[in-house]
This record gives structure tokens, sequence and C-alpha cells, in this order.
């Protein structure tokens, strides 16, 4: 593994914490959704191909977000509630704060094109909890041409793993390409799978253009950090929109 | 027929039925479903029971929605969920319809929402709610039926192809074939629509209701219902 490829953050050609703060629509060509005015919570969806780690993810966010942060979580299963009932075993919120939505055969459908029971039950969630701060989304495990719709999220994390391959990120698709972040987890199967992680720094740049790219190893206790600073810095830039115009 | 009929029938019409096989996939599991043949006869079933049921109450709900003042979609409501023996199947109509009615609010904004939310508490089943939208919409009660049937045909075949693997170009002909059914079948809803909710059809398919409930209980399935 390449010393630049810890996980964390790649380089960029410019420093990480202008990306979290990119409202000048100049830069990248990520989903720029305007922060809503009604101080309701940030919703974060978080999207990706079946076992690259997107429950994972939610568990380690919760870990290291939950104790400060007011949040809930809503995961989408396609054949049972079992991505639900995974985060309740680990018992990283308590069980009323996650919600199971079963979306059918077509998950990116749910997300995408007809958002309604995912809007349902985030509106459900979110009103029986009052003070939430913070809703994730967790997308049913899908393909490529995976994209959360801007009516449904306000920011979306996409995930793929080292060991789907390392031409993932040159395959493109929306998830890879407009994201708001793209994690890139597994770096530990790396050397196991013989996966170059400087070819897929490579190919997401050349994808994403200056959009976020996170390395992680979820395996490591601290490994979801990196995705945690990122929504850190997203929910103190939305508290502050949400105090200027209440 | 017009343009809006034909949105409101698209099966891309954002409404959340995608997750839903109106009961196919149980029967499937059951071994009831296993072809061309007998999902053919599988829909036919439901068409002319639970589906006349369903469709006499999307006609009345939009026949009501002519005078929102005498409007009673609490007894509508009442009536249907009294017809629907699976608390699972009641969930499920209740969630389908919040729904319907958040993507027909958006699409065709009217009072009609208000007044039903009000009326019903929130708790509107889906056929009530498919007649709301289709009048908010413009459409008649026999057009509202007409969805309502279509939806329900939809649901069932695309699981077949789904689950089953089966010729998409055979499911499109057995939608054919099955066209004229569904014309006699809202009309006969539409000639209910005026009729006091408590006389309405409960031509009621039990082993649906029977079936959903034990497809709730599966630990793997493709769809919610």
């Amino acid at each position: 593994m390449p010393p630049d490829h810890q996980p964390g953050f790649a380089s960029h050609s410019h420093p990480h914490g202008d990306a979290s703060h990119d409202h000048d629509h100049t830069h990248g060509h990520g989903i720029e959704t305007p922060p809503d005015p009604r101080g309701r919570p940030l919703r974060v969806g978080i999207g990706g191909p079946v076992g690259s780690g997107k429950t994972a993810l939610v568990a380690a966010l919760c870990r290291l977000l939950a104790d400060h942060v007011s949040t809930v979580v809503v995961t989408n299963d396609i054949f049972t509630t079992e991505d639900a009932e995974a985060l309740r075993r680990m018992a990283v919120l308590p069980d009323d704060r996650i919600a199971p939505v079963e979306t059918g055969g077509c998950p990116h459908t749910a997300i995408r094109d007809d958002i309604s029971a995912n809007l349902d039950a985030i509106e459900q969630l979110e009103q029986s909890h009052p003070g939430v701060e913070l809703t994730l989304l967790e997308s049913g495990g899908d393909n490529l041409t995976a994209i959360f719709s801007r009516a449904l999220v306000d920011k979306q994390i996409f995930v793929i793993d080292v060991a789907g391959g390392d031409k993932v990120p040159r395959k493109g698709g929306p998830g890879v390409t407009v994201s708001d972040l793209l994690v890139i987890n597994k770096t530990d199967l790396a050397p196991l799978v013989r996966a170059d992680l400087g070819v897929m720094d490579r190919d997401a740049k050349a994808r994403r253009g200056d959009l976020p790219i996170a390395f992680t190893s979820l395996v490591e206790p601290s490994g979801a950090a990196a995705v945690a600073d990122w929504i850190t810095a997203l929910l103190a830039e939305w508290r502050a929109v949400s105090a200027t115009t209440a | 027929m017009n343009a809006t009929v034909l949105l409101l029938a698209d099966g891309r019409f954002p409404s959340g039925g995608h997750a839903h096989s109106a009961g196919a996939e149980a029967a499937i599991g059951a071994g009831d479903v296993r072809d061309h043949a007998s999902l053919e006869r599988f829909v036919e079933g439901r068409l002319v029971t639970a589906g006349l049921v369903d469709a006499t109450f999307a006609a009345a709900s939009a026949r009501q929605c002519g005078d929102v003042t005498t409007a009673c979609f609490d007894t509508l409501a009442a009536e249907y969920m009294a017809r629907t023996a699976s608390a699972r199947l009641r969930q499920i109509s209740l969630s389908l319809a919040r729904q319907l009615l958040r993507a027909g609010a958006r699409t065709w904004p009217s009072p009609l929402f208000a007044a039903c939310d009000a009326a019903t508490g929130g708790r509107t089943p889906q056929p009530v709610a498919m007649g709301i939208v289709a009048a908010a919409a413009g459409c008649t009660p026999h057009e509202a039926a007409l969805c309502e049937l279509h939806h329900l045909v939809g649901a069932m075949t695309s699981a077949g192809i789904r689950l089953l693997g089966l010729d998409p170009f055979e499911i499109s002909a057995i939608a054919a074939r099955l066209a004229p059914m569904l014309d006699h079948l809202a009309s006969r809803a539409a000639a209910a629509a005026d009729a006091p909710p408590a006389t309405l059809p409960a031509t009621v398919a039990l082993l649906h209701d029977v079936l959903a409930e034990h497809h709730a209980t599966w630990e793997v399935r493709l769809f919610a219902s």
C-alpha cells in the first residue's frame, strides 16, 4: 500500500476543508442541494453495491456521532429487514431510532424514481423523535447506476470496496461521479485481492474532479473517522444556515 | 381517455407500488402460480373478487369528491377496512395510500386532499386514495376504477416476470386478453359508486388475506406484499 493511501481522505488539489464548504457552485460537479430553511434534520444518504460496507459504515458513524448528535437511521432492504436488525443487534442506537423500509426488487427505484416509502419512513421517524439533527438513509445494496433523489436526501455518500476490483472507479456511474463523498472501503484487503489503491485514487479523481474521496478500513476501531468528520462539518454548516433562516 | 388518465395509469407514477406484488409472490410461494397459465387464472380470479371491491371503492371515492361538503370518506374507509380481513393488508393499504396521496397532492394540488385527511385522520385505504387522486386529476369515477384495476394487474404480472422469469411478451398478451374484463369491472364499479358505502360489493378473496399473513412471516422475500 502506498504511504499516502492509509485510511482517510485522499490527497487533493485543495484542502478538504473547502470541499464541505463549497457553496459557490464553482467546484466539482456534485449534487448541490441548498440547505433547507425549515430547520429539519440533515439527511444523508448512503448508497453502494451489495457487500461494500454500507451497514458497517452506518454502524461506525453511529458509534462515533450518536453520543453528541441526535441521530436516526432508515435502512432499505430488498429481501428482508436484515440491515435494521443487524444495527439493532449491534446496539449502536436505541431500537426505536432505526426503521426498515422494504423496497421490493428494485432498491434504486426506492431512492431515486419513487421515493415515497422512504420519505414516509423518514418523516415518521423524525416526527417521533423531536430534536433529531441527523437522519442517515442506507440504501439497499445495488449496482453502480444508483443515485439518491435530491428530494430524499441533502447529501449523499457512495460506498464501493477494494475487493470489488480496482476498476470500479473507472467504470463510473452517478454514485462514483457525482456523490458528495466517495468512500472506498476495505483498504486492508488491497494486498490480498491485488487491488492497486493508486489506480483507484487516480481513476476516482478523474471521474469526480474536486469532489472528496475517503479511503477507509472499517475493521479498524476509528476506520470511519474521516467520514464522521465530513458529516460533522456538514452539520455545523447546516445548523448555521438553519439558525439564520429560522 | 386523455393524457391525464395515462399519467395516473403509468407504472412510473411515483406512488410506491413498485415494492408490492399484490399477493403474487405469496401465491408463487404457495405453488399456486407457476407458469403463464396459472398466473393468468390467478390474476383473473383476483380481478373478479378483491379487484372488484377495490375498483368500486375507488369509483365511489371519486364520486364523493364531486361534493366535498357531503363526502363521507371516513365511512368509505371504515367499510373498506371491514372488507380486509388481514391486518397486514390493512397496514399495507394505509401505507400505499399515504404514498399515493403524497404523489397526487404534489402532481394535482386540490383541497380534496386536506378534506380526506381531516375525515379519516390520515388513515385512508389505498382504493379510497385512488379515487381522491383521480378526482383531483380530473378523472371520472370510471377512470378511477380502471386505474385501480390496471395497477393491480401490473403489480401481479410484473412479479411473475421478476420471480419466475416469465416471458414479458406473453405477460403483455395476458394483460391484453384481460383488458375487456377490466373494462367490464370498471363499468360495474362506476355503476355502483352512488350506492350507500355499506352496500358496496364485498367479494373478497379470503385466501389472498391468509397468504398475505403468511408472506409477512417469510424470512426472505422480494416484495413487501
